[in-house]
């Protein structure tokens, strides 16, 4: 049985040439791009080339700044707390959406423990930022609202637009976690009009361990990571060549296939929506058209989705994600879940798929049947 | 046991779970868990001169809610019912090579289930 890989919003291989591209910087050109000969010159270059294309794939300005971290959760880390303690004198307020991931709620807890206010702005059933809630918990002293692009567990696209309009009307930045929603659909930091936003190699066909932070000119962020100065003194540390510069190479892939890659992974994504929505109890989650092209997320009713996850990997040989509590190392339901209003026994059965590179419309049938039959086993097992 | 997923035998009861299903007129039944919380089970027995001679379940729940369970009936068909009481999570686990620290609470839920079973079975016969 062939495997068929249906997971990669959790992590995309890298791509081949991403890795052609790349892996001299291992080997060959392993200097440290602090050092001033020319090994080090070769690591420097790579990385500036790197800056470049990550910079080019949001239509980031010259002036701006693209600064790389270890990946996404440093990124928002560094957004989050190193632009409200830079700006503390503007106010001590923070906003986010219901849906954030948790390396966004984290800084921000912990941020409220030394003193900032922390608003949690809920979303719709489909997803979407309640914007006259988002209105109303805006002031002039709310110095980060972070509100992600796309949604990893739903899919559901926010609208960016709309949203930094009101928040630089009522208060400071715009902080947006792009992970999920980068190289997928376009991002066009100076049309939508953000300050900060979060970006991840492993996200893009790039290797694990490399992830960027962007920041809007003129905006001010201090450091989280305190050391050697690089990156402009903002992310301390060696850089990691190898993972920024394949970042860079998959960013300016992405940036030349997204438009082509997402119309064909569109069409396979709205064949496998259709047809999985005729098992029985079978709902989708989140938003019905504003939704990432790649993305298809549902809920089983009477089952449970660590199962699922088990059964279509074991059964099957197909590798999908669930939100279901069981499945998390804390047991807690997902957060983004409960926010668009399912209750914990529904979430519980929740199965997400998420489509690459690997994917095409031939495996369409054998995944409708992999769902189809791991549900009725696992109802049958169910007393529910 | 490193916290790295579950073991083969957690995982071959979970692919082919063993004894399945409902007993008509059961000597005992016990319910236990909540699907809120993402776990609910189900045991039935029959009893004969103080022996299990029959047992089935049905779970809702997560792989190792579904293992424990199909464990719990394997170990405990045929058992005098006092001893059957003896049971513990531990044994269940143990039975299944470990489980994941977080998923330990499940081999409590299939203890419980079958404890609750033999005291339906205990009660009825009283009743009775």
């Amino acid at each position: 049985m062939k495997k068929i890989y249906l997971d990669y919003a959790s992590s995309t291989p890298v791509d081949e040439r991403v890795l052609d591209f790349a892996k001299g910087l291992l080997t060959d050109n392993f200097g440290n791009p602090t050092t001033l000969h020319s090994y080090g010159l070769r690591a420097k270059k790579a990385v500036e080339d790197a800056r470049e294309k990550v910079a080019e794939l949001i239509n980031a300005s010259g002036d701006d700044k693209i600064i790389f971290t270890s990946g996404a959760t440093e990124a928002n880390n560094l957004a989050i707390l190193g632009c409200a303690l830079r700006n503390i004198s503007k106010g001590k307020k923070l906003a986010a959406s219901a849906i954030e991931h948790i390396s966004v709620f984290n800084p921000m807890k912990s941020l409220s423990k030394q003193g900032f206010e922390f608003n949690i702005i809920p979303v719709d059933n489909t997803g979407i930022v309640k914007m006259a809630v988002l209105k109303e918990g805006l002031g002039k002293d709310t110095v980060v609202t972070s509100i992600m692009y796309a949604n990893n567990e739903i899919g559901t696209i926010e609208p960016i637009k709309e949203i930094s309009q009101m928040v630089h009307k009522k208060g400071f930045y715009l902080h947006v976690d792009a992970t999920a929603a980068a190289g997928k659909i376009p991002i066009d930091v100076q049309k939508d009009d953000i300050d900060l936003v979060t970006l991840s190699s492993s996200d893009l066909y790039g290797p694990q361990g490399a992830g960027a932070l962007y920041i809007r000119k003129g905006v001010k962020v201090q450091s989280v990571m305190l050391g050697g100065g690089q990156e402009k003194g903002l992310r301390s540390g060696t850089e990691n060549v190898f993972a920024i510069a394949g970042m860079g190479e998959a960013a300016r892939i992405a940036n030349e296939e997204m438009e082509e890659e997402s119309k064909r992974l569109r069409k396979i994504r709205d064949r496998l929506i259709e047809e999985i929505l005729k098992i029985d109890e079978a709902y989708l989650t989140g938003h019905p058209d504003q939704r990432l092209p790649h993305h298809a997320s549902f809920r089983f009713s009477r089952i449970e989705g660590e199962s699922i996850l088990l059964n279509m990997d074991m059964a099957h040989q197909i590798q999908i994600s669930t939100g279901s509590a069981c499945s998390s190392k804390t047991l807690e339901a997902s957060h983004v879940l409960l926010a668009i209003g399912l209750k914990h026994e529904e979430a519980h059965g929740s199965m997400v798929i998420t489509l690459g590179h690997s994917n095409d419309s031939e495996q369409v049938p054998a995944v409708v049947d992999a769902v189809r039959e791991t549900v009725e086993r696992l109802r049958k097992l169910s007393p529910l | 046991m490193a916290d790295i997923g579950y073991s083969d035998k957690v995982l071959d009861h979970f692919m082919k779970p063993r004894n399945v299903g409902t007993i008509e007129n059961p000597d005992g039944y016990g319910k236990v868990g909540n699907p809120v919380c993402g776990d609910l089970m189900e045991m039935y027995i029959k009893v004969k001169d103080g022996k299990i001679t029959d047992i089935k379940f049905k779970t809702f729940g997560c792989g190792s809610a579904i293992a424990t369970s199909s464990m719990i009936t394997e170990m405990v068909k045929g058992m005098e019912i006092e001893e059957a009481l003896k049971v513990t999570r531990g044994d269940v686990a143990d039975e299944l090579d470990g489980l994941p620290p977080q998923k330990m609470h499940c081999s409590n839920l299939a203890a419980d289930a079958l404890h609750e079973a033999i005291k339906d079975y205990k009660k009825r016969r009283q009743n009775g």
